[in-house]
């Protein structure tokens, strides 16, 4: 088992035909067949996509035609900013069970009001501002560089792409290897937050462990960290290291992540390790020292 | 992207919020006529800069015992006599660090007679993913202390996107305030008139700090601060026209043009990193290893040579850089590209301090062969360990 997504994963792309969305659908078609099944573009429904290597997919005019057509049950978004809240609704009312958006720079407002859309929806949303989902060997959606993925048993969570990456290459070096990993992104407001994926490789028999990086900004790890502590207590426990970056940053400043500042007196490393460490995470001062510090907390 | 008080205040004018009179200045000449059009008697004189805790603040060319950044004015004669003695000083408060801001700006404003001081501000509350109302009876106060002190006097209100303010949010906010007569009947325009304008402008932050209610029984918006998203600045020209970049640091300003997200800080290792998370995370490595960091930089997903390039002179031209480590871990980002950059970089700005380089991920072979057949000066580093290790020993 893997969380999410596996090899019968069924995915339409919104923003196909643009550069990033060619580049990323050539790639994942490579990627162990990832099952990459249409493209979807307002005007060019009916029309092909092309890819370098003379891949093929269909192009519908809407969602709800690509699904129907297709059977798809997931759907990634490289739309641009102004219109992926569109695009991401649009997903949501064609009922779409898995929706992933890579897009960085979304208005928060229009994500806001995507949030409201997707609690009544049939939905699941993850990101945006986000490198996609991983598990090896079978589907890659987004963004994440398939080739440092090993398959094996440990769980990834991050707000960060390459700090996700650091992570999935250090437990491939670890010879742990991975059975999904997930980014949910840097934003302030988000479709998928900690608590959900934690449940998700909590039941999930493949993952043996999870390495979960945070960074500032917020209080999605403080929540995290109460989930594991409540499921601990009815005996629902995975090994875990952890990670938190923004030690360093200096406090009222946007970090590059429209969700990572430290504001109100709210959001900062320390209360996130501390609430971490005191789940029974094993935090790893160094991003460098994440695989070996999940071999440390496996070894007992 | 943050915009001075008196902007904040016109523009919550538009959307009928109720503001004093006042008139911006920037040169004392001004100050005469600007108080004239006020009813006075009272007047304030506030000093208009991108930072909090100006009532408190000090002037740096001033004794310590002269008065701070806002200061009330009983006659026109006395508001133009604080005028000379602000205009063109350095302000230092809580919020501007040691260096200060000058005070290119002056806002005059009528004063106005206090009954009681509330705290207001809009804000995106992630944890529920809705803008919220956040409302206390502590008004004129440090917020951040109140809600470490006494929680219990701060109420959340959060609004449903689809619903927008109801009456019966209205009255919660009412009720937490205590307000009753005109007060009252001022806040059911006034609270759905402040979310319209958030809502609108694509507003990040709205504080009012303190809204009043006045000796007459109505509500006024005395302190207004404003910060806007800046995703959403591509649908907002008139915002984008607020902007006063000389609040802003020149490098910061620069890094924007190219579409670098960077911060400066106070540190002298120079730092280029693709991905948010692992820029903070190298600038959180050199610190574990003793060193501070001179800025937060992070080039992207998709940086181009020229990005990379642009982005390697904004680091080499602060003076305060006695090294440079470049961290990348290449998922859309190609190794290859970086190091074309970077050597390109070199070859125009030369290089006076130590380069360390840990490429990762897409293209590496390629990307290290680059940087060996260059002939510059690079260390080379294995990881991010080895990378931290490194600039910090060559940097000592």
């Amino acid at each position: 088992m893997s969380i999410l997504v596996d090899k019968n994963t069924k995915i339409i792309v919104q923003g196909l035909t643009g550069k990033t969305g060619t580049f990323h659908t050539e790639q994942a078609l490579r990627y162990h067949g990832t099952q990459m099944v249409a493209g979807v573009h307002p005007k060019k429904g009916g029309e092909s996509w092309t890819g370098s290597e003379g891949e093929t997919l269909p192009i519908f005019a809407s969602v709800a035609e690509a699904k129907e057509a297709t059977g798809a049950d997931a759907s990634v978004v490289y739309v641009p900013p102004a219109g992926a809240a569109a695009a991401i609704i649009e997903a949501i009312e064609a009922e779409i069970p898995f929706i992933v958006c890579i897009t960085e720079g979304i208005p928060v407002s229009d994500m806001v009001t995507v949030k409201a859309r997707l609690e009544t929806s049939k939905s699941r949303l993850l990101g945006p501002n986000c490198p996609g989902i991983l598990t090896p060997n079978e589907c890659k959606i987004g963004i994440m560089p398939g080739n440092i993925f090993k398959k094996g048993n440990v769980g990834i969570v991050s707000r960060s792409g390459t700090l996700t990456y650091e992570a999935v290459f250090q437990t491939t070096n670890a010879g742990l290897g991975q059975s999904t990993a997930v980014g949910i992104g840097g934003d302030p407001v988000k479709g998928t937050e900690f608590i959900d994926v934690l449940e998700l490789f909590l039941a999930d028999d493949e993952t043996q462990s999870i390495i979960m990086i945070g960074e500032i900004g917020g209080s999605a790890e403080e929540d995290a960290a109460q989930f594991l502590l409540d499921e601990a207590k009815k005996g629902r426990k995975k090994p875990m290291a952890g990670f938190i970056a923004g030690r360093t940053a200096p406090k009222g400043r946007t970090m590059g992540h429209a969700g990572a500042v430290v504001s109100g007196g709210k959001g900062d490393a320390e209360s996130k390790i501390a609430a971490m460490e005191r789940a029974g995470i094993r935090v790893s001062p160094s991003p460098a020292r994440l695989g070996t510090t999940l071999l440390e907390v496996l070894k007992g | 992207m943050n915009i001075h008080e008196y902007q904040a205040k016109e523009l919550l004018k538009g959307f009928g919020a109720p503001v004093a009179k006042g008139v911006a200045i920037t040169s004392a000449d001004e100050a005469e006529a600007a108080a004239r059009q006020l009813p006075g008697p009272l007047y304030v004189v506030k000093s208009q800069i991108h930072a909090g805790g100006r009532g408190k603040g000090k002037f740096k060319e001033l004794g310590p015992d002269a008065k701070g950044g806002v200061r009330l004015a009983k006659s026109v004669e006395e508001a133009v006599s604080h005028v000379r003695e602000m205009l063109g000083n350095t302000l230092v408060t809580a919020q501007t660090g040691e260096a200060g801001k000058q005070v290119n700006r002056l806002y005059i404003e009528d004063g106005a007679d206090i009954d009681r001081e509330l705290y207001l501000s809009l804000l995106v509350d992630r944890s529920v993913g809705r803008v919220a109302f956040v409302v206390s009876t502590e008004g004129g106060m440090d917020i951040e202390a109140v809600a470490h002190d006494t929680p219990e006097k701060i109420v959340t209100v959060a609004i449903d996107p689809l619903t927008g303010v109801t009456e019966a949010d209205v009255a919660r906010i009412s009720d937490a305030y205590g307000l009753d007569g005109a007060a009252r009947e001022d806040g059911k325009s006034l609270f759905p008139a402040l979310y319209k304008a958030f809502v609108e402008k694509d507003m990040s932050l709205l504080e009012v700090n303190p809204l009043i209610v006045m000796t007459d029984g109505h509500l006024r918006v005395l302190d207004a601060k404003v910060s806007f998203d800046g995703n959403a600045l591509f649908r907002h020209e008139d915002v984008k026209a607020l902007r006063d970049t000389t609040e802003e640091d020149a490098k910061e300003i620069e890094a924007s043009k190219y579409d670098l997200a960077y911060v400066a800080l106070d540190g002298d290792i120079g730092c280029m990193v693709n991905g948010a998370g692992l820029a903070m995370a190298t600038m959180d490595i050199i610190k574990l290893y003793g060193k501070e960091p001179a800025n937060f930089l992070d080039v992207g997903g998709g940086a181009s040579k020229e990005k990379v390039t642009a982005a390697f002179k904004i680091i080499t031209a602060d003076p305060n850089v006695k090294g440079i480590l470049v961290n990348i871990f290449g998922g859309i980002m190609r190794c290859d590209v970086i190091a074309e950059g970077v050597v390109a970089a070199v070859k125009d700005v030369g290089l006076t301090v130590p380069l360390v380089v840990r490429l990762e991920g897409t293209n590496v072979e390629k990307g290290k062969a680059i940087l060996n057949e260059s002939g510059l000066a690079i260390t080379a580093a294995d990881d991010l360990d080895d990378a931290a290790k490194k600039i910090v020993a060559a940097v000592g």
